[in-house]
C-alpha cells in the first residue's frame, strides 16, 4: 500500500506503508545508529517523535523481545529506507513488520531517507504526519501538521505508580521520566536495591524513604516543560543524598539550578558522538538521544562546572556539581543501543554512595 | 596536545613488492602517511623495494630508496641519514619483522631512533602467538583452544588432544602462508611442516577449528592518550575457515543485533588498550551463530587490507590518522578531513551497504586449486556502494570485469543436479553463482545454509535477486519492473539478456521512464553533518546530490585500472593518479572513476571528484550524463579504460590523446602491418586467424615454434608457444572458450633479446627516456623477465636502429601521450613485437631510474603542450649513471597446484628494483629484494630439456666453481659429468626413493634449476619438482638465462658493504 510522509514545510516523499496503517502527525527525528532499532522504538525519549533511521536495511534481525528498552514501544511512528522481510538472527523471534502491527505504530519505507535527512538537517527538526491517504489536501493537512506539540510526554511515560526493581546493597530511588530498562539493569547489575518512583512523586516522599542515592532517568519532551518536576528535583539536590541524572534528567536538574536549556536544530541522535571528559581529557564515544540542550555559559558558576563536551560541537555533555555529591550527563552510558564505554559512570555513582554511605 | 616536537626526520619503511596477501593496500596506506606527515613539517626517508608505487615518488617522500627491505639495508639507511624516528606499522608485515629486528638487535637504541606508532612490545604481544594467547587470557578475552608448537610431533600431540579438525597457523607471515586446516593426521602433517618451516620464527598455532561462525572484523584506532574509537566493523559473507581476504566481505555487519556489535566493539577496545595499541589495528572474531559465544581470531596491530577497505568504506582515512598519533597527536585534535567539522575521534555512521568481492588469478593458473581455505589466493579486489546489499553485490561482481552481469554466469544451469549439489559443498571463487542455480533450480535455503553456513540473510539476499531474474524473463515489462530491477543494479545488459531486448531498448525505456542513477556522498556521518567530500556512489531510486558544477573549469574523466590482478597490477594506479595531478596542474577539473578500495587513486583527496563506480559502459554513461566532462583519459588505466574507448565515445566525450582509431590500427594485424610497411619496419612473419583449422594452416606455414594469442589483451592473457598441431588445438580451444570479438595472432616464434622502450609523443617529437632489454629471451612475458636499463648488450647501431622505429612508429600511428614498444632483437636486427600506445608495466619503473616524469609529461601533451614546451629535448635521453634492473616477484607458494614455469603468459604479481652504479650489484640487489637470498646450502639440483643440455653445461661449471653441488638427473647428469662438470646422479621421482623429491623435501638444496619443455605436453615429474620446490621455500628458475643472472650476481659483487642510492637526488 501507498504511504506519505508530510513534511510541515510541504515537502512529501512517498513509499509503502510498513506496520500498523494509521495516520500520525508527529515531529520527524533521524537517528544515525546502524544497530540498535528495537532499542530505539522502546526507547521513551521518543515519545512524541518519529524516528527516521538513516542506516538503510533496518529489521536484518528481526527483534529480540529482552532488547525492549520499555515493554513498549513508544515512538509514534517509524521512517525507513528498507525493512527487513527476512530477519536473520538467534534470538529473533519476529519480524520487525510484525512488531509495528502488533504495537499499532504506523510506519513508511522505501523513500530516500538521506534525502529526508538532509532536510531536517539544513532546517532543522520538523514535525511530519505519515499517511496512506493518496487523497491529502496539503492546505487542509499542513495547518495540523505545523500545529502539533507533544504534551505532557513525561507524565505519560513515567511509570503509573511506585515499584520496587531489585533488591541490594544500595538503595536507589530512581524518579522514572521514561527510564530505559538498562539503567535500571546497570543499577541492579551492580547491588542496588532499586525503588522506582513516578514522574509526579514529590521529593518529600522519596526523602522520607530514605535512600543512598537518587537517580534521575532519561525522558522525553522538552525539559522547560516540567514545572513541576524541576521544583521536585530541586528540594531532592537539596537534600544533599548523592544524584546521578541522565539526559533529561541531566537537563531538569540545570534547570532547577538557574541554567538555561535550547532546542537544538536538529539534535543528536546516535551512537557515535564523541564525549571529552574535561578532567581527564579522554574522549568517549557515547550514545545520544537529545534535541534540547543545556545551553552554553548559562551554568552558574557557583553551582556547577562542565564535565563533559561533545567534541564536535562543543556543547555541554555533562555536568559536576560543586561541593555535592552530584553529577549529570547528557549521553547514556546505559548505552542500549551504543557503546558501552562510559559505562563506567555508573560505578562513580555507586562510590559516591558508598562514601556518602560511610561518612 | 600537540605532537612531539621531538620528530623531525621519519624513516617509513613500505612493504616491497605486491604479491598475495600484500597488495596496493600499503601503497595507500603509505602514500597517506607521507603525505599526512610531510603536511606537519617532518621530513620523510622512505624504503620500499617497488618501484611501481606511488609512496617511492620523490613528491611524496623527502628521499627515497628503493632498496632491497632487509635489515642489513635499513642499518645503512639510517646510519646515512640519520632519522629520529622510524615508522613501521604502515608497511604491512614486512616492513613490522625488519623493524622488530633492528629493535631487538638494540640497533635501533644506539643510533637514536625512536620507535613511533605502536611499540614493539606490543607488536610482539600481538603477534607471538603465545604472548597473545596470555594477553587475552589476563583480560578474559576468550581465543579458540590453541597452542603453539615448534614441531611436527607437537602439532600431532596437540591436535589429538583436542579432536580434528583443526586449523594450523604459522607465526609471523602474511595472508595465511603455509596456514591450513587439517581434518586428519596426514592433512596436518603436511601443513604443518610446511607451515613449520615458512614462519620467521619456526612456530605454528595448531587451533580449535571453528569453521562455520561467523566471522566478524573491527576497525579500531587508538592514541597515545588512551582514547579509542572503532571506524567500521565487517561481516564476512564467508564463515570462518576462507581467509578474510578471500572472502566476500560487507560493511557494516548485518546479521549482529546491537548486543553482539557492542559486545565485540566492547571486546575490541578492550583488546587495543590493554596491547597498547598507537595507531590502527584490525581486530578479528569468530562469533558462534547461535549464541553470544566468540572468539578472538587474530590481531593486527598495523594498517592492513581490511584497514584500507574501511577507510574507503567509511571515508576515515586511518592511515593519515595513525601517522599523526605516531606524531603525538590526540584523537580529538585531529580533523576529520570529510566533514571539515568534527574530529577523528568520531564513529562514522553508514547509510549505505559496501561489499567487497576478491579478484582471485584462476583465470591465469587454470591448474591451481580454486578452493578457498585459510591461506589466501586473491591478488585483488573491488568494493562497491550501494544503499542496499542486493545492489551493492551486483555492482561488486560487474567490477571485477569478468563479464559477470548477474548471478546467471558460466555454463553452471548445465550442471546435472547430482554435480551441482556436489559443487555446493565446494567453497571456491564461484560458490556464489552455485547458490544462486541451486536456488534457480527450487532448492530451501535452509539445506543450502546447512551445507556452506552462509547466513540466511545472506541466502535470501541472493533468492531476492533469483526472483527478480525469473520476473524480467516471465513478466511484461513494467515501470515499477524497471525500476525494481535498477534498485537492484541489474545492468541494461543483464536485463536485456533476460526480457529479450537489447540493451539499447532498455536504455531507452528507461530514459523514457525517468529511471536513471542518481549519485550520492561518502560523508562519514549519514548526512548528519554537512560535507563537502567529492566521493560519490550511485544508485537507483533517489535524489541526487552531486552538484556537476558551474562548468568554469575544464573537466577530464580519468578511468582507473579496476582491482589488481596479475598482467594489470599497481603500476596502473600509479599512472592514473600521476596524470590526475598532472591535469589538475594544467588546469583540469578531474573526475576520476575506479573501484579497487587499495589504491591510491580512490583516496577521496586525489581528483577533484571521486566516483567510487564500476568501471562498465554503463556505469561510466551514468556519470558523464550527470557531469559532461570535456574529454576523458584512457591511456593510464591498463586494459580496463582502453576496453572503455569506444564506448565513451560513443556518449560524445572526445577521448584526449591518441585517437582510438590509431589505438585500433596499432591492435588490428592488417592495418598495423601496413604501417609497419609503409614505415619499413621488419616484424616476425605471422597472421590472423579465428578458427582452430585455420590456425593449424598458419602454423604450417610459419614452421613451428609459433606464438598463438588474442589480440587486444594486456599481460599476454592466453598467450602460448605451440610447438604441435597438437598444442595449436588446445590453446585455440581455450582461448575460443570466450567468444573472441577479435581474430588470434599466430607468430613465428623467433629467440631473441627482447628489448623495450617507452616514450611520449606530442604529434610531432617523441621523448625516449630510456630503452630497457631483458635478461630472458623471448618467449618469457616481458612482465616475467628481468628487465635492465640501461641495455647493456646492444649495439649503438641497434640502439639507433631502436630510437629510429620508435620514432617512426609514434609518427605513423599519430601517438599523442604514452607509447610502448616491444622489440625484438635477433641477429642484430630489429623486430617489432607489439606497440601498444598506452602506458605499460615500466612506467613508474623507468620514470624513477631516469628522473623523467613521463605520465605527468604525457598527460600534458595529451592536453595540447608539446614536449619542448615542457622543457625537455626530444630524442633518446642520455643513459643514466645508475643501472636499474626490475626483477618480477611470484606469489606461486600461495597458489597449490598452479604452474611456475615461465612462458608467454605472464604470471608475476609484482616487482622490485636493484638500483646501483655497478651492474652486477643492482642485480644482486634485485634477487635479494625479490626474496632470493643465496647460496644457503650451496647444493642445487639441474633437470632440463634436452635441447638446453648444452648452454647448460658453463653455467653449471660456474656453479660448482663457487662451490655448489650439483644433483642432476639421469641425461642432464650424463651431459654435465661428459663435459667434465661433476654432477651427481639422481633419480626422477619416478624411479623410486631416494629421489630429487626427497632431496627438496629434506631442505638439501637451496636451488633448483628445472627447465620444462617447451608447448602442451610438460612431464609430471617437472611439475612435481617445481610445486614442491616452490612450496619448500627452494629457489626454482625455469629458464637458464635466469639462472645465468643469478649466477652473475653470485659470483660478483660485494655484498657485505652493498650501496645504497637516493632516488629522488636521480
Amino acid at each position: 500500500m501507498r504511504a506519505f510522509l508530510i513534511l510541515a514545510d510541504g515537502t512529501v516523499f512517498e513509499g509503502k506503508a510498513i506496520g500498523a496503517r494509521k495516520e500520525v502527525i508527529s515531529e520527524i527525528v533521524f537517528n544515525t545508529s546502524m544497530t540498535g532499532y528495537l532499542e530505539i522504538l522502546t526507547d521513551a525519549s521518543y515519545a512524541g517523535q518519529a524516528v527516521v533511521m538513516t542506516y538503510p536495511l533496518i529489521g536484518n534481525y528481526g527483534v529480540a523481545y529482552e532488547d525492549m528498552e520499555d515493554d513498549r514501544p513508544w515512538a509514534d511512528g517509524f521512517i525507513v529506507r528498507e525493512l527487513s522481510r527476512h530477519p536473520s538472527n538467534f534470538r529473533n523471534t519476529s519480524s520487525l513488520e510484525q512488531f509495528l502491527i502488533d504495537n499499532d505504530i504506523p510506519g513508511i519505507e522505501g523513500i530516500d531517507t538521506r534525502a529526508l535527512t538532509k532536510i531536517l538537517r539544513s532546517q532543522g527538526t520538523m514535525n511530519g504526519m505519515i499517511t496512506t491517504d493518496e487523497n491529502y489536501d496539503l492546505e487542509e493537512v499542513l495547518p495540523k501538521i505545523q500545529a502539533f506539540k507533544a504534551k505532557d510526554v513525561v507524565y505519560r511515560v513515567s511509570c503509573p505508580e511506585k515499584y520496587k526493581y531489585s533488591d541490594g546493597k544500595y538503595k536507589v530511588a530512581l524518579m522514572d521520566f521514561g527510564a530505559k530498562q538498562n539503567i535500571l539493569r546497570e543499577l541492579a547489575k551492580r547491588d542496588c536495591q532499586i525503588q522506582v518512583y513516578p514522574a509526579g512523586t514529590t521529593a518529600e516522599e522519596i526523602i522520607q524513604d530514605a535512600p543512598d542515592g537518587i537517580m534521575l532517568s532519561n525522558g522525553p519532551g522538552d525539559p522547560q516543560d516540567c514545572g513541576e518536576i524541576i521544583k521536585n528535583v530541586k528540594k531532592l539536590f537539596e537534600s544533599g543524598i548523592p544524584m546521578f541524572g541522565i539526559c533529561l534528567g541531566h537537563q531538569l536538574l540545570a534547570l532547577a539550578n538557574g541554567s538555561d536549556t535550547r532546542k537544538m536544530k536538529w539534535g543528536h541522535r546516535g551512537v557515535n558522538h564523541p564525549v571529552k571528559d574535561l578532567a581527564s581529557g579522554r574522549v568517549y564515544i557515547s550514545t545520544q538521544n537529545h534535541g534540547y540542550v543545556v545551553a552554553d555559559k548559562t551554568v552558574p558558576e557557583d553551582v556547577a562546572e562542565v564535565s563533559f563536551i561533545n567534541a564536535n560541537d562543543g556543547s555541554t555533555e555533562g555536568l559536576h556539581y560543586l561541593g555535592k555529591n552530584v553529577f549529570t550527563v547528557q549521553f547514556h552510558p546505559e548505552a542500549c543501543g551504543g557503546p558501552q564505554d562510559t559505562g563506567f559512570l555508573f560505578d562513580k555513582f555507586i562510590q559516591m554512595m558508598e562514601v556518602a554511605k560511610d561518612a | 596536545m600537540p605532537k612531539k616536537n621531538s620528530i623531525k626526520k621519519v624513516l617509513v619503511i613500505g612493504s616491497g613488492p605486491i604479491i598475495i596477501g600484500q597488495a596496493a593496500e600499503f601503497d595507500y596506506a603509505g602514500t597517506q602517511a607521507c603525505r599526512s606527515l610531510k603536511e606537519e613539517g617532518v621530513e620523510v626517508i622512505l624504503v620500499n623495494s617497488n618501484p611501481a608505487t606511488i609512496m617511492t615518488d620523490k613528491n611524496i617522500a623527502d628521499k627515497v630508496y628503493i632498496e632491497p627491505l632487509n635489515a642489513e639495508v635499513l642499518k645503512k639507511i639510517i646510519l646515512k641519514e640519520e632519522p629520529d624516528s622510524i615508522l613501521p606499522t604502515l608497511g604491512g608485515q614486512a616492513a613490522l619483522n625488519i623493524a622488530m629486528e633492528l629493535d631487538e638487535s638494540g640497533f635501533l637504541k644506539e643510533n637514536r631512533v625512536e620507535r613511533i606508532g605502536t611499540s614493539s612490545l606490543t607488536i610482539k604481544r600481538a603477534e607471538d602467538r603465545l604472548a597473545f594467547k596470555e594477553a587475552m587470557e589476563k583480560i578474559n578475552e576468550p581465543v579458540a583452544e590453541s597452542d603453539v608448537c615448534t614441531t611436527l610431533q607437537g602439532c600431532i600431540d596437540f591436535a589429538e588432544k583436542i579432536g580434528y579438525p583443526v586449523v594450523i597457523r604459522p607465526a609471523y607471515t602474511l595472508g595465511g602462508s603455509g596456514g591450513g586446516i587439517a581434518y586428519d593426521q596426514d592433512q596436518l602433517r603436511e601443513i604443518a611442516s610446511n607451515g613449520l618451516r615458512l614462519s620467521r620464527v619456526g612456530e605454528v598455532l595448531v587451533e580449535r577449528y571453528i569453521g562455520g561462525w561467523k566471522e566478524i572484523e573491527y576497525e579500531v584506532i587508538r592514541d597515545s592518550y588512551g582514547n579509542c574509537i572503532t571506524v567500521c566493523n565487517m561481516e564476512n559473507i564467508d564463515p570462518v575457515g576462507v581467509h578474510t581476504g578471500d572472502s566476500i566481505v560487507v560493511a557494516p555487519s548485518q546479521t549482529l543485533a546491537d548486543k553482539e556489535y557492542q559486545m565485540l566493539r566492547t571486546s575490541a577496545l578492550k583488546i587495543i588498550t590493554e596491547l597498547g595499541i598507537q595507531g590502527g589495528c584490525n581486530v578479528q572474531y569468530a562469533l558462534n551463530p547461535d549464541s553470544f559465544e566468540y572468539c578472538v581470531i587474530e590481531v593486527n596491530p598495523r594498517v592492513s587490507r581490511s584497514s584500507a577497505l574501511a577507510s574507503k568504506a567509511t571515508g576515515y582515512p586511518i592511515a593519515k590518522v595513525a601517522a599523526k598519533i605516531a606524531l603525538g597527536y590526540a584523537l580529538d585534535e585531529i580533523k576529520n578531513a570529510v566533514t571539515g567539522k568534527t574530529f577523528a575521534s568520531f564513529e562514522p555512521a553508514l547509510d549505505y551497504v559496501v561489499v567487497k568481492i576478491p579478484k582471485w588469478p584462476f583465470d591465469k593458473f587454470i591448474s591451481a586449486k580454486r578452493t578457498l581455505t585459510t591461506q589466501m589466493k586473491a591478488t585483488g579486489e573491488v568494493m562497491s556502494i550501494c544503499p542496499n546489499f542486493e545492489g551493492a553485490l551486483m555492482k561488486a561482481l560487474r567490477s571485477l570485469e569478468q563479464n559477470i552481469y548477474s548471478l546467471k554466469y558460466g555454463d553452471f544451469d548445465q550442471l546435472s543436479d547430482v554435480e551441482l549439489e556436489e559443487r555446493l559443498h565446494r567453497i571456491d571463487d564461484h560458490r556464489l553463482f552455485y547458490i544462486a542455480e541451486a536456488i534457480r533450480r527450487g532448492r530451501d535455503l535452509a539445506s543450502i545454509h546447512e551445507i556452506n553456513k552462509i547466513d540466511m540473510w545472506f541466502l535470501n539476499k541472493i533468492k531476492n535477486l533469483v526472483d527478480m531474474e525469473k520476473r524480467l524473463e516471465t513478466e511484461p515489462m513494467t515501470v515499477e519492473l524497471m525500476q525494481e530491477a535498477k534498485r537492484l543494479e541489474f545492468p541494461d545488459k543483464a536485463i536485456g539478456a533476460l526480457t529479450h531486448m537489447s540493451e539499447a531498448e532498455v536504455r531507452a525505456y528507461r530514459y523514457k521512464n525517468d529511471i536513471t542513477a542518481a549519485f550520492k556522498m561518502v560523508d562519514t556521518c549519514a548526512a548528519e553533518f554537512e560535507s563537502e567530500t567529492p566521493y560519490y556512489y550511485s544508485c537507483f531510486g533517489s535524489a541526487n546530490e552531486v552538484d556537476p558544477g558551474d562548468g568554469m573549469k575544464k573537466k577530464v574523466l580519468v578511468l582507473g585500472s579496476g582491482p589488481i590482478r596479475i598482467g594489470q597490477g599497481i603500476e596502473f594506479d600509479y599512472c592514473s593518479v600521476h596524470s590526475v595531478w598532472a591535469l589538475s596542474e594544467a588546469g583540469y577539473e578531474t573526475i576520476i572513476i575506479n573501484n579497487n578500495p587499495e589504491t591510491v587513486s580512490t583516496d577521496f583527496d586525489i581528483a577533484d571528484k571521486l566516483y567510487f563506480e564500476p568501471l562498465t559502459p554503463e556505469d561510466v554513461e551514468n556519470i558523464v550524463r550527470l557531469e559532461k566532462p570535456d574529454g576523458a583519459v584512457v591511456q593510464f588505466g591498463g586494459q580496463t579504460a582502453i576496453k572503455l574507448t569506444e564506448a565513451i565515445m560513443k556518449m560524445g566525450v572526445p577521448i584526449l590523446g591518441t585517437s582510438s582509431d590509431d589505438v585500433d590500427a596499432a591492435e588490428d594485424r592488417e592495418r598495423f602491418d601496413e604501417i609497419l610497411e609503409k614505415c619499413n619496419i621488419p616484424r616476425p612473419a605471422g597472421t590472423t586467424v579465428f578458427t582452430t583449422e585455420e590456425a593449424l594452416k598458419a602454423a604450417e606455414e610459419l614452421g613451428y615454434p609459433v606464438l598463438v594469442r588474442p589480440s587486444y589483451v594486456l599481460g599476454g592473457q592466453g598467450m602460448q608457444i605451440a610447438v604441435s598441431d597438437g598444442d595449436i588445438v588446445e590453446f585455440m580451444n581455450i582461448i575460443n572458450r570466450d567468444v573472441q570479438e577479435h581474430p588470434i595472432l599466430i607468430d613465428k616464434y623467433l629467440m631473441g633479446q627482447e628489448v623495450e622502450v617507452d616514450g611520449v609523443c606530442d604529434g610531432h617529437d617523441i621523448l625516449i627516456p630510456g630503452i630497457m632489454e631483458h635478461i630472458e629471451r623471448a618467449g618469457v612475458h616481458s612482465g616475467d623477465s628481468i628487465s635492465v636499463y640501461p641495455a647493456q648488450s646492444l649495439s649503438d647501431d641497434v640502439i639507433q636502429t631502436l630510437e629510429d622505429y620508435t620514432g617512426r612508429l609514434a609518427r605513423a600511428l599519430h601517438v599523442k601521450g604514452l607509447l610502448n614498444i616491444q622489440f625484438i632483437v635477433h641477429e642484430e636486427k630489429v623486430y617489432v613485437i607489439e606497440v601498444n600506445p598506452r602506458s605499460s608495466r615500466t612506467v613508474p619503473y623507468i620514470s624513477k631510474v631516469t628522473g623523467i616524469p613521463i605520465v605527468d609529461i604525457a598527460s600534458k601533451v595529451i592536453v595540447g603542450k608539446t614536449i619542448r614546451e615542457l622543457g625537455y629535448t626530444p630524442g633518446l635521453q642520455k643513459k643514466s649513471d645508475y643501472i636499474a634492473i626490475k626483477q618480477p616477484v611470484f606469489s606461486f607458494e600461495k597458489l597449490r597446484g598452479a604452474e611456475i614455469s615461465l612462458g608467454p603468459e605472464m604470471k608475476s604479481t609484482g616487482e622490485v628494483l636493484g638500483i646501483s652504479k655497478d651492474f652486477h650489484e643492482a642485480l644482486y640487489k634485485s634477487f635479494l629484494g625479490a626474496g632470493v637470498d643465496l647460496p644457503r646450502t650451496k647444493k642445487m639440483i639441474c633437470t632440463v630439456k634436452d635441447s638446453d643440455k648444452e648452454e647448460l653445461i658453463p653455467i653449471a661449471k660456474r656453479f660448482a666453481e663457487i662451490g655448489y653441488t650439483i644433483y642432476a638427473t639421469r641425461s642432464t647428469a650424463k651431459a654435465l659429468n661428459d663435459h667434465g662438470v661433476p654432477a651427481i646422479k639422481i633419480n626422477k621421482i619416478s624411479a623410486g626413493s631416494p629421489n630429487v623429491l626427497d632431496l627438496i623435501l629434506a631442505g638439501e638444496v637451496d636451488l633448483v634449476i628445472d627447465t620444462p619443455t617447451q608447448g602442451r605436453v610438460k612431464s609430471r615429474d617437472g611439475f612435481l619438482i617445481r610445486r614442491n620446490a616452490i612450496e619448500t621455500g627452494v629457489t626454482c628458475l625455469t629458464s637458464l638465462d635466469t639462472a645465468k643472472a643469478l649466477l652473475t650476481s653470485l659470483e660478483t659483487g660485494d655484498k657485505s658493504n652493498l650501496s645504497i642510492v637516493d632516488i629522488a637526488q636521480i
